[in-house]
């Protein structure tokens, strides 16, 4: 980050703003996406919560009326600092998937997703593939490592989930941090390609 | 604020000024606390007051809102009021690159990432 004149900002733009990214990390209940993030992140994962009738409301009138702040809605997150100027955060969907209103803000603009998938429960990841091939956001499926999945087992999940070649599939342990770099780093790049060949 | 009776007043109403929707502020935003907003004194709302001291390292407005404990759309109001006031910046990602290509759409960005994750 250049560090400029502190006089000269007087609260405008003429510092040099880092710039931030977000990766999106989506499955399904207790599939191990706040492990993944954990993995990795720099700080402990943190948690913001979201009110049920934000999408329906805008903030000004709930915020009169609290009787409404029953339901809330969680996601868990991570921040790497890449650079002076460059951080990315990870985002784990609310296990919950019916909450698609908080996924609208998580992937907005976001690199890509890690679809995590537990294979004793492949049906968990549906909604979430759906939501990411219906939007065209970048994204692999990574199989964690419960009871040992094995590299061999690639082929058979992608046939379950019907999801074609150019999809990257990997076998990872969420809680193993150079494990979950490889999923990113394989992620980054699958976006790379999908820019250079679009 | 509290009154009386203990209640906590909603400090969320101020909305003059602002200079976009709230919806808009992306949640990996950055939010800075300028040189007004440190010369500002003690803010006399305490969530306001906590954003502009954690703020002097630049924040998500998500870590806004989970480290000061409110949820996410009243984090979004709060820094959307500061940076009307002059208080914080706001680096959007999606808002700085309108028009031209997103970050995440952006090569150059995209391998600065890739070689960030590579080097951890
Ligand atoms: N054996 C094994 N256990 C794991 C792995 N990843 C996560 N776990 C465990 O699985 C449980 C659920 O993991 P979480 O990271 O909380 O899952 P989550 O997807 O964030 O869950 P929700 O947010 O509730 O949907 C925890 O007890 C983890 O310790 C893994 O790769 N292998
Ligand atoms: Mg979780």
């Amino acid at each position: 980050m250049a560090f400029v004149d502190s006089e000269v900002s007087g609260g405008t733009a003429a510092d040099q703003d880092a710039l931030s990214v977000k990766i999106v990390v989506a499955g399904g209940f207790g599939v191990g996406k706040t492990t993944f993030v954990g993995a990795v992140s720099e700080i402990e994962p943190l948690r913001t919560e979201a009110l049920m009738t934000e999408a329906s409301t805008s903030v000004d009138d709930l915020s009169m009326l609290p009787e409404k702040r029953t339901t809330t809605v969680a996601m868990d997150f991570g921040r790497i600092t890449l650079a002076d100027d460059l951080v990315l955060y990870l985002f784990g969907t609310p296990g919950q998937n019916r909450f698609w209103f908080m996924w609208d803000d998580i992937t907005h603009g976001a690199i890509g997703a890690v679809v995590l998938v537990d294979t004793r429960r492949l049906a968990d990841c549906f909604g979430a593939i759906d939501y990411v091939e219906q939007r065209g956001i970048p994204f692999l499926v990574a199989l964690n490592a419960f009871d040992g999945v094995q590299e061999h087992d690639v082929e058979d999940v992608r046939d379950a989930l019907q999801i074609g070649p150019e999809v990257p599939f990997v076998v990872t342990d969420a809680r193993e941090r150079e494990s979950v770099k490889v999923v990113l780093v394989t992620l980054v790049e699958h976006a790379m390609s999908l820019i250079q060949q679009p | 604020m509290a009154t009386s009776d203990g209640r906590r007043v909603r400090p969320y109403l101020a909305t003059r000024g602002r200079t976009r929707p709230v919806q808009d502020i992306a949640i990996e935003a950055l939010v800075s606390t300028t040189t007004n907003g440190r010369d500002h004194g003690a803010d006399p709302e305490p969530e306001r007051e906590r954003i502009l001291r954690l703020c002097h390292s630049p924040r998500s407005v998500a870590e806004v809102a989970a480290i000061v404990s409110t949820p996410l759309g009243v984090a979004r109001v709060l820094v959307a009021d500061l940076e009307s006031e002059n208080l914080v910046r706001v680096a959007d990602p999606h808002a700085a690159y309108a028009g031209s290509s997103e970050p995440a759409r952006n090569l150059s960005v995209l391998e600065r990432v890739r070689d960030g994750l590579r080097r951890l």
